[in-house]
Parts: structure tokens; sequence; C-alpha cells
């Protein structure tokens, strides 16, 4: 099982830092492993900086990727999930024609199926956003291509996981 | 109580602060940590810095060695013979970068090193302005932690951390990158030492049911091995390991860079393990059923091929770094910890033992290993000298007490093999990065760190000429270091493996060299060159016995070759004997 590549979201907790995200990414790097998403944002402590990395590796990868991201000076702690240990969302934006919100029907079909929001409109174009799972941005994104899309892009991914991480007793325990 | 008193109240004031210029903090920093000597070169962004050094030149010695890589390696050799943090120092530019490989070097062997560099003005970051170069980038996977100062008023903390960084735990290298403008930059200069770093646990916690654990898998053992790598040495667990191994008499191989932890005489000294290693414990770690490693990381010139490595028998770790637990090799029981503590409360749970039966097998072995391969190198019958010869005239003539830094190639594994060790942090030398040209540098910061060791360094003349420039630091500052350069004539490893592998096309691995007795001569060294085995002996004696630096080149046969001999893929129990 340890062999077979996977799905993992790596949460990573550190110290907010200029240089962090070099020295975090150069581990995947060396190891010829594409990130596919990766986003950094403060976390529940303050002071505290979180990384929320998807990779796709096997489990035994994993573990030593974690390791080794755990042993930089500044991460106080990275825990990695599978898809079922976690809540997660992505967001994305479209920009598209105006004109086409009009003419085309079933662009406004889609827009009230997919829950998506419109967040501006004016004579030239809409910007539509919408959060959800990946696969939910990808079907989106194949509907209203169709029609054509004037800019698209998607946020990296953010996960809170269902079980506790147990990080302010970890700093706690760092400080003596 | 009167006493304690003052004691308490001058260090009080020595932390009053004062208004200082950021180059002055710096030079104040380093006196705070210790440091007495500290090798580098100047440039134009660290000018300050060696302005400041020049009014302190009563209480830091600096060596300006003859190119910055050079400076990494002897601040390496000065820390691996002391256990102290090495200190080195550049410029902007091609400065730093010329630190890269000594920054990898100390990295991968886990040595404790500060290298300072200037920086290009802060307004001028990013504006690839004259010798500015992204050193925190270029540094950062080959550091322990690096930082970059825009502020005289940071220089104090991040100092006081990376010593701390450099030296605690699992030890390795930090860069201190330091804009011109901090260095003028006046500021309230106030020093306090680091006691710790809130995300950084040094060293982690030991289970006291791992430890249990191992104790019984050892006691219960019919057939043990242990394998010691340098965390023996750099957690000053000697004596622990030493207790351990005597108490539960268990035969104990070293990783190359473990080696002199205990003597290389001690009975339960089985050899070195890995590519160029002993027969017997490379051999029998494919039969012992229980390997304990004590503080080395399975580096794969250890282990060979993976997947037949030690596959019958349960593997103990004992080691200071989580991210090596289970990395090459699967663990069954992992022991967390400082060496020197981990063996220490390990050491009442042993039953004493003396696996005498065990030990037959390594002597046995021992035997063949000698009839083929040791008795021809250390007494050859043919014409040509072989390397393991000098290291045994060595050995005879500095009682086996000397520190050997050697530099890497085919005289690195003879010296490792060879080479008598009475003490420990004797064995210097480049293991995971193989760095040629390691060797001259290196065993300048030996020498100054240790100058009442006798330290005689041994290169090819390969690895001789990448740092060939540093006879002058040799010179200016006269380190009696005792240089040893084994000429064949060719890049002996490369040939080797081109012999063995690649059908013998010795592509680009001859050497027209030139007269090395006549360069060293030119740095007013003393200088020797020996052809022949009748005139070894006595060229070794007047070596050892000068005063002063000595140059000693043994011409040694043009392709020798080193046995035993672990193919690249295979596995440690089918090393070759020829």
């Amino acid at each position: 099982m340890e062999n077979e590549i996977k799905q993992f979201t790596v949460s990573v907790y550190t110290e907010n830092n200029i240089g962090l995200l070099n020295r975090i990414s150069a581990i995947f790097q060396r190891r010829h492993i594409n990130i596919e998403s990766l986003n950094t944002s403060p976390s529940e402590i303050e002071g505290v900086s979180r990384f929320t990395i998807v990779i796709n590796i096997t489990e035994s990868q994993m573990k030593k990727i974690q390791g080794q991201i755990e042993k930089q000076v500044e991460v106080i702690k990275a825990y990695y999930h599978t898809e079922d240990e976690i809540i997660y969302q992505e967001s994305c934006m479209f920009k598209i024609k105006s004109e086409l919100l009009f003419e085309e029907r079933q662009i406004q079909n889609i827009i009230k199926e997919s829950n998506a929001k419109i967040v501006t409109v004016n004579k030239e174009f809409f910007v539509l956003e919408k959060s959800g799972r990946k696969e939910e941005i990808e079907l989106l994104y194949r509907e209203l291509s169709v029609f054509g899309i004037m800019q698209f892009t998607r946020s990296g991914r953010v996960a809170v996981t269902k079980e506790e991480m147990k990080i302010s007793t970890m700093l706690q325990a760092f400080q003596h | 109580m009167k006493e304690t008193q003052t004691i308490q109240n001058k260090t009080k004031s020595t932390a009053i602060t004062e208004r200082i210029s950021g180059s002055e903090a710096v030079i104040k920093c380093l006196l705070a940590e210790g440091v007495d000597i500290l090798y580098g070169y100047p440039g134009g962004a660290i000018m300050p810095v060696y302005d400041e050094l020049y009014k302190y030149q009563d209480k830091i010695h600096h060596v300006l060695t003859r190119h910055e890589q050079g400076a990494t390696h002897s601040a390496q050799g000065y820390a691996r013979i002391s256990g102290k943090v090495g200190v080195c120092m550049a410029t902007s530019g091609p400065g730093a970068t010329n630190l890269i490989t000594g920054i990898a070097d100390a990295q991968i062997d886990s040595t404790p090193m500060v290298c300072i560099t200037g920086q290009v003005g802060s307004h001028l970051l990013g504006s690839d302005a004259f010798q500015e170069t992204d050193i925190v980038g270029i540094s950062t996977p080959v550091t322990k932690w690096n930082c970059q100062i825009t502020k005289a008023s940071q220089i104090p903390e991040v100092f006081a951390k990376a010593f701390y960084i450099a030296k605690s735990g699992r030890p390795g290298p930090v860069l201190i990158d330091i804009t011109k403008d901090a260095q003028f930059e006046e500021f309230d200069f106030k020093y306090e030492k680091c006691k710790g770093v809130r995300s950084y646990k040094p060293v982690p916690d030991t289970d006291e049911n791992s430890l249990k654990a191992a104790a019984e898998l050892i006691n219960n053992a019919k057939q043990p091995l242990v394998v010691w790598g340098q965390g023996v040495i750099l957690s000053e667990a000697e004596e622990e390991f030493k207790a351990v191994i005597e108490k539960s008499g268990i035969p104990s191989a070293w990783t190359i860079l473990g080696a002199s932890a205990i003597p290389s005489t001690h009975p339960l000294n089985v050899g070195m393990v890995g590519m160029h290693g002993n027969y017997a414990p490379n051999v029998l770690t494919n039969q012992c059923d229980v390997l304990i490693a004590i503080g080395m990381r399975f580096d794969d010139r250890v282990t060979g091929n993976l997947e037949s490595y030690a596959k019958q028998a349960k593997v103990i770790h004992f080691e200071i770094d989580p991210a090596e637990i289970d990395k090459n090799v699967k663990t069954d029981i992992a022991v967390l910890g400082d060496a020197k503590a981990s063996l220490k409360a390990l050491l009442p749970l042993l039953n004493a033992n003396s696996h005498t039966d065990w030990h037959q097998k390594f002597k046995d072995l021992y035997k063949i290993e000698y009839e083929k391969v040791i008795k021809n190198d250390l007494h050859p019958t043919k014409e040509g000298l072989t390397m393991a010869e000098v290291l045994k005239e060595i050995n005879i003539q500095t009682k086996g007490e000397a520190a050997i830094v050697s530099d890497v190639g085919q005289h690195q594994m003879i010296a490792c093999r060879y080479a008598d060790f009475n003490k420990t942090k004797s064995n210097i030398t480049s293991g995971g990065l193989g760095t040629m040209g390691f060797a001259l540098p290196a065993a300048i910061g030996a020498k100054m760190a240790a100058p009442d060791r006798e330290v005689v360094m041994i290169a090819g003349d390969g690895g001789y000429q990448m740092t060939i420039q540093e006879l002058g630091t040799i010179f200016q500052q006269k380190v009696p270091v005792k240089i040893v350069v084994l000429n064949n004539e060719f890049l002996g490893m490369v040939r080797q493996w081109q012999q063995l592998f690649f059908d013998k096309r010795y592509a680009s691995t001859e050497m027209t060299n030139p007269d090395f007795v006549a360069i060293a001569k030119g740095y007013s060294i003393e200088a020797k060159k020996v052809s022949e085995r009748k005139d070894l002996k006595a060229a070794v004696k007047e070596m050892i016995d000068c005063e002063g630096p000595y140059f000693l080149e043994v011409r040694v046969e043009k392709e020798g070759n080193v046995f035993p001999m672990i193919p690249t893929g295979a596995s440690v129990s089918d090393i070759r004997l020829e």
C-alpha cells in the first residue's frame, strides 16, 4: 500500500520567514515531485504561517518528505492527509464576455446549477467566482469553455483536517 | 556568596548596550561566541567588517586563505578536530559563491560552521548590482539555516541563533549575509546567547520503551553487529559507546566518518563497512541477526543495493535526526535522541556477552582479506610502491597518534583502511560530498585548532591540485602540516572504474603533473620526492621530525586498485576481493 501513488495534502506550520518557501519547495524539487497546488496563509495561531501543499506520491515517499520538511529549523510541524481525512476547497474565477450572459440562456443555467457567484458585471465582461472541490471547478470550466472564456484562474487548495492538529501544545513544548 | 554575586553583576554589565557599528557588532558577536580564528577573503561588500577585524587582530586571528573554498574547508577542518564551530567569511558575489562547495560538504557531513558573507547595499538588492548574487537563495538547499541581515539591529540575534543552530542537535552549516549598509549602520549593541528557537527541537526525546525494546533485542541476539557513524564522535559519546560494545561483546564496524571513535586496535573493532570497506563486516552484514546502527545514516556507499541489505536482520537505529529513520533502511526499532545519552541509558539494560563463535567468523574472513588484499597492499613483492605502504610508514612514525586529513579518491580509501587511529576525531575527510581539494585547506584548519597534534594530510595528485594554492596560506601562517601526495599520475579512482567497468578506456584520467617539489619549495616548504621503496622510511621520518610544514611526494604504482570493492548496485555480501 505504501508504494501506491496517492494524493496527499500536506499542512506545514511554520515561522513566518522570508525564504522558507524556497527551502520547502526545494525538498520537492530534489525528488522531482510536481507540486499540484500550494497555498500559504496565516494560521489559527498568531505569528504562525500555514502552507497547504497538494502532491501525488507514494506514502513511503510522503513520510520521508515529511521528515525532511520538519527538519527545517523554522518549520514547527508538518502533517499529511489523504482526501478522506480533510475538508477542502479551491476557488476559481472566470472572466467572460457580457453579451454571452444575455445571448446564451444556457450560461445562466450553468451559473445557477453550479452555485457560482457573479462578482461583477459591466458592459464588456462579467466575472464569475466559484469555490468548491477540484472536480466541481473542472466541470464548470468544461461547461463554460464552450462559450469562450476570456480569463481563467484557479487558487491553490485550502484544507482543514477532520482530526485535531495539536500545534499549540507543540509550540508550548518547544518553548522550554 | 558574595563572589557569585559579583560574577553575576559582571555578566550583567557586559550585557549593557553600547552604540557601535554593525561591523564592530559582528566582531563582538564572534568574540562572545568564543571565536578566536576565522578563515576568509576580503572584498568590497565585506570591507567594513575587515576594517574592524584590523582593530581586533589581537583577539581574533584572521587567516587569509588563497581562495574562498579554502576558507570553508579550513573552517571544516577546524570544526572536525575540535568539535567547535568553524567560521569563515567572504565578500558578496563570487566570494560568496566560492563558499558553496564547502557549505554543501559541511551540510552532508554534519559539520558545525558559520559562514559570513558581505552583500551589496540593501537599496541595490535585486538590481543586478556589481558583485550582487542571491547567496541566500543559492545556499538554501545546502545550509541548515541561513539569513540575510539588512539592518544592524538584527546582527546580535541572528548571530546568536546562527551559532546555536550550527552546533546544536545534528550540526550543520549556517550562512549569514549582511548588506554593506547594515555593516556601516550604528545601533545599540547588546548580546545575549541563544538558548532555543521556538520551531526547532535539536534533540528529539528518547522513548524509554524503544530503548528497552532495543536492549531486549540486543540481549537475545545471537549474531549482532554494530555499525557506528560520526554521530558517536559528534555527541562525544566515545566512552559510552565503548562501554556498550565491551559489555555486550558485539563486533563493531564503522562508516568512513565514524572512524577513530574507538582505536583501530580495539579487539571489538572489526573494520570499515561500505564500498571499499573490510571484507568481514560487509559480508556479515548479510548474516547478522540484529544490526545496531548508531549515529549513521545508511548512505548508499555503505549499504550497496538496498534490496539485499541486511534483509535477514532486525534493525535498531540510534539517531538524532528523525528524518533519517526509515529513509533508506526500514528499522524495527528507532531510538531517537543524542547518542551519548541513549548509550548511557542503554548500558545498564544490557547483558554481558562475548559472542565468541560469531567473532570467529570475522577472524576467518579477515584472514581471507589479508591473504588476498592486505598482504599485497602492505608488503608488496612487486616493484611499484603501494599507497598502503606509505600509510604503514606514517603509522609507525606517528605511533598512530596523528590526525589524518585525506582528500577524495583511492588514497582516501587506503588512508581510511590502513591508518591507525588511536585518538578520536582523527579521521578528517570529505565523506558524503566527496569533495576533491578538501584535504589541504582542511589540514590547515585542523592543525590550527589542534597545534599539539600531528596533522598529516594525504591527497592524490588530482585533488591536491584543486586547492594547491593554499600552500600560500601554509607559507604565510607557518602552519606545520605534513603534506603527503600519493602521485600515480592518474585520477586513480575514476581510472579504476574505467578499468573495471569501461573496458580500460581511460578517458581524461591521465595527468601530466608539474614538479610538485619545486612548487612546495617556491613557498619555502621543505620538500622531497620518493620513488623507491628503500627511501620511503627515511623520508617519512624526516617529514615527521620536521618542525615546520613539509611536503612529501611519493610516486606510487600507476595502475594500482583499491580492493575489496562493492560494485555499484551490488549487494554488500557480493564484495569483490580482486
